[in-house]
């Protein structure tokens, strides 16, 4: 087993419902968004963890979290030390550590910046890297890493005169360039073409090798099938299974996930498979359902589902202990 | 086999830059369709694919140039320009365009934005037109009530089957979809591709869906056509394309495509795409292709026919050039 880095523990995200003026003249109680209900995972250096789920299932909200970009209840616990509490000022040298990637390397950056400024700017901000030359270095040295090969060639481009996929990398190397030690990456290939995905992730995978950490947020079942170590499931704000990744792509046990997986076009028209269509979308994370809240729309659902809530559990069927899910039929 | 409802024959769209440039977007393009079948139109961001439907409903920007010819149930639509392309547009041939799920206007409910294109069009009016646009609702799957509700009280699956309704509101018998399902979650995605299977099933529509995304073509389309740098590199039947594909672009995009069981290895294409505002010589794969020989870079391939309804421009096909190499 590697050595764990991060750990998140209970994680509860709740965003304000704004009212507006007549609601609160009479007084109708506060509503919240429940993003995030009771998250727990860890994640190993070297290792790639993949949450996977439908929009508004709380992937994102959970990066942030880590990220302490948003406010959140529970634990963080990078290396050992709790960071859901520090302070803004002890927060920043732990910014260098974790470091994002996001899904449009069309907007996040900066068009007026090239290639080198980009990079650099990261250094200038947390003050690292020594002098002019030492940053600049660094600088060839990371896009090198990433694949922007020879550096020379793309130190002095602007973001429009780069491909999508050299894009993303620039933005990863950027990302790099503070030697994080957990990269979390926020649907880093759907803006992509499809010819230049495989490319972005197998560099993620490279870097996972050398021992950085990634938390990878995609809707994408298959990307984190062939790509990830592990598989978290989420629906509305919760983790409803749990394991290594092909144990949950090939033999899936929470029902969510398992219709999920129905679903997933085939690109060989002979494996068409009957599919389970869920009807009807994601409830509104505001009046979250009762009982298991995946209860309304499964296939298999009981009386007792809208009662009790069931807690991940190693999965009866499952092939190995580390598969969990929640569900009371597994 | 069943009738032939659209025929594109050499189609061509121009753009004529400033500086005297001129950008090729579509190089020649060539459809079949029948009627009542489901066409898939696949290839990567920039292949010509949106501007080649965008021409089939004589809606490119007025700085474009078309050569070819488009024709529907034996009528060229394209030789007579807008005159002859307004009478069939939304009436025989429809789009759901990208995104359309955010284009409606939010002050107005989504019936009135319904009966709008049947009046417009003279299909119907007043209270029969009111009607027709709730039973259109209820053919795509939405409560005919839902008719007086704002576009933001829908979900975006919502709206995307209302879009598919708009569409639908004069009852075209060809109906181009462009990206329909991109920005969905992957279950609303399911649904929609349900939805559009059941409705060209049981209208009989035609159907033309355009994307980069080829499971989604597998999955709902009995035939495709893969394009590159504004031309038809493959056309055949779907099981074909996937287990026999003839061109290497074909085969190199499949490869790239994870697939959900986590099996096969993920290859990328290396390169990118050539630039279409310069004349390409030879092969456009060429410069990306692992089986690319010295013909390939000095003499462009012909659109070959390989079997029925199966067509690859690749010189790997031509027995003339195996001998040579």
């Amino acid at each position: 087993m590697t050595e764990t880095l991060l750990e998140v523990e209970d994680l509860i995200v709740r965003y304000p419902v704004h009212r507006g003026l007549m609601a609160a003249l009479r007084r109708r109680a506060r509503q919240e968004i429940h993003a995030v209900e009771g998250v727990s995972f860890s994640l190993g250096r070297g290792e790639m963890l993949a949450l996977v789920g439908e929009s508004g299932c709380g992937k994102t909200t959970t990066a942030q979290a880590v990220l302490r970009l948003v406010q959140a209840q529970g634990q963080i616990r990078l290396g050992g030390q709790d960071i859901s509490t520090v302070g803004h000022r002890e927060l920043r040298p732990l910014r260098r550590q974790v470091q994002i990637i996001y899904q449009d390397p069309y907007e996040s950056l900066d068009p007026r910046f090239r290639v080198r400024d980009a990079v650099e700017e990261p250094l200038i901000i947390h003050n690292i890297g020594g002098s002019k030359e030492e940053r600049r270095a660094l600088v060839a040295n990371t896009l090198e890493r990433v694949g922007l090969t020879p550096p020379d060639l793309f130190l002095d481009r602007y973001p429009h005169e780069l491909s999508g996929g050299q894009r993303q990398r620039v933005a990863i190397a950027a990302a790099l360039v503070l030697e994080p030690q957990l990269l979390v990456a926020d649907e880093p290939v759907s803006m992509l073409d499809v010819s230049v995905r495989a490319g972005v992730l197998s560099l993620l995978d490279e870097l996972r090798a050398s021992g950085l950490a990634i938390l990878m947020i995609t809707h994408d079942l298959s990307t984190a099938a062939h790509f990830a170590d592990r598989i978290a499931v989420m629906y509305l704000g919760r983790i409803v299974e749990e394991g290594p990744a092909r144990e949950i792509v090939q033999n899936p046990q929470h029902p969510y996930t398992k219709a999920l997986m129905s679903v997933v076009p085939k690109a060989d028209p002979l494996k068409r498979r009957r599919r389970v269509i869920l009807q009807g979308e994601t409830p509104n994370p505001i009046n979250v359902p009762t009982g298991c809240r995946f209860h309304p729309r499964c296939p298999i659902a009981v009386d007792r589902c809208s009662v009790e809530d069931p807690q991940l559990h190693p999965t009866v069927e499952g092939k190995t202990q580390e598969h969990l899910a929640a569900c009371l039929f597994t | 086999m069943s009738e032939q409802v659209l025929a594109v024959e050499d189609l061509h769209v121009w753009f004529d830059l400033p500086k005297g440039e001129r950008l090729h977007a579509v190089q020649g393009v060539d459809l079949d369709l029948e009627a009542g079948e489901r066409f898939g139109l696949v290839g990567e961001s920039g292949c010509g694919k949106t501007t080649t439907i965008l021409a089939l409903m004589g809606l490119l920007p007025s700085s474009a140039g078309v050569s070819g010819s488009i024709i529907l149930d034996g009528e060229d639509i394209l030789a007579g320009g807008e005159r002859s392309m307004r009478p069939h547009r939304w009436k025989d041939i429809a789009m759901v365009f990208q995104g359309a799920m955010n284009a409606f206007n939010p002050v107005q409910t989504v019936g009135a934005q319904l009966v709008e294109p049947m009046e417009f069009h003279g299909v119907a009016t007043g209270d029969a037109a009111k009607r027709a646009a709730g039973e259109l609702l209820e053919m795509v799957g939405i409560a005919p009530e839902r008719a007086e509700r704002y576009p933001h009280e829908f979900s975006g699956g919502m709206r995307q089957r209302a879009a598919i309704a708009m569409a639908l509101a004069c009852s075209p018998k060809v109906l181009l979809a462009d990206e329909p399902t991109t920005a969905l979650d992957v279950m609303v995605q399911a649904q929609i591709l349900d939805l559009l299977t059941r409705l060209s099933d049981e209208l009989g529509l035609t159907l033309v869906f355009v994307t980069h995304d080829l499971p989604v073509i597998a999955e709902l389309c009995s035939r495709a056509a893969v394009m590159y740098a504004g031309e038809i590199v493959e056309a055949g039947a779907m099981e074909t394309l996937y287990h026999d594909p003839r061109h290497p672009y074909t085969r190199m995009l499949f490869g790239a495509i994870p697939d959900p069981e986590g099996e096969r290895e993920v290859l990328s294409i290396p390169g990118a795409p050539p630039r279409l505002d310069r004349e390409i010589v030879g092969c456009p794969f060429a410069p990306r292709c692992d089986v690319a020989f010295e013909r390939c870079p000095v003499e462009r391939p012909a659109l070959l026919e390989l079997g029925p309804r199966h067509y690859a421009a690749c010189h790997h096909n031509d027995p003339v050039s195996t001998v040579a190499s």
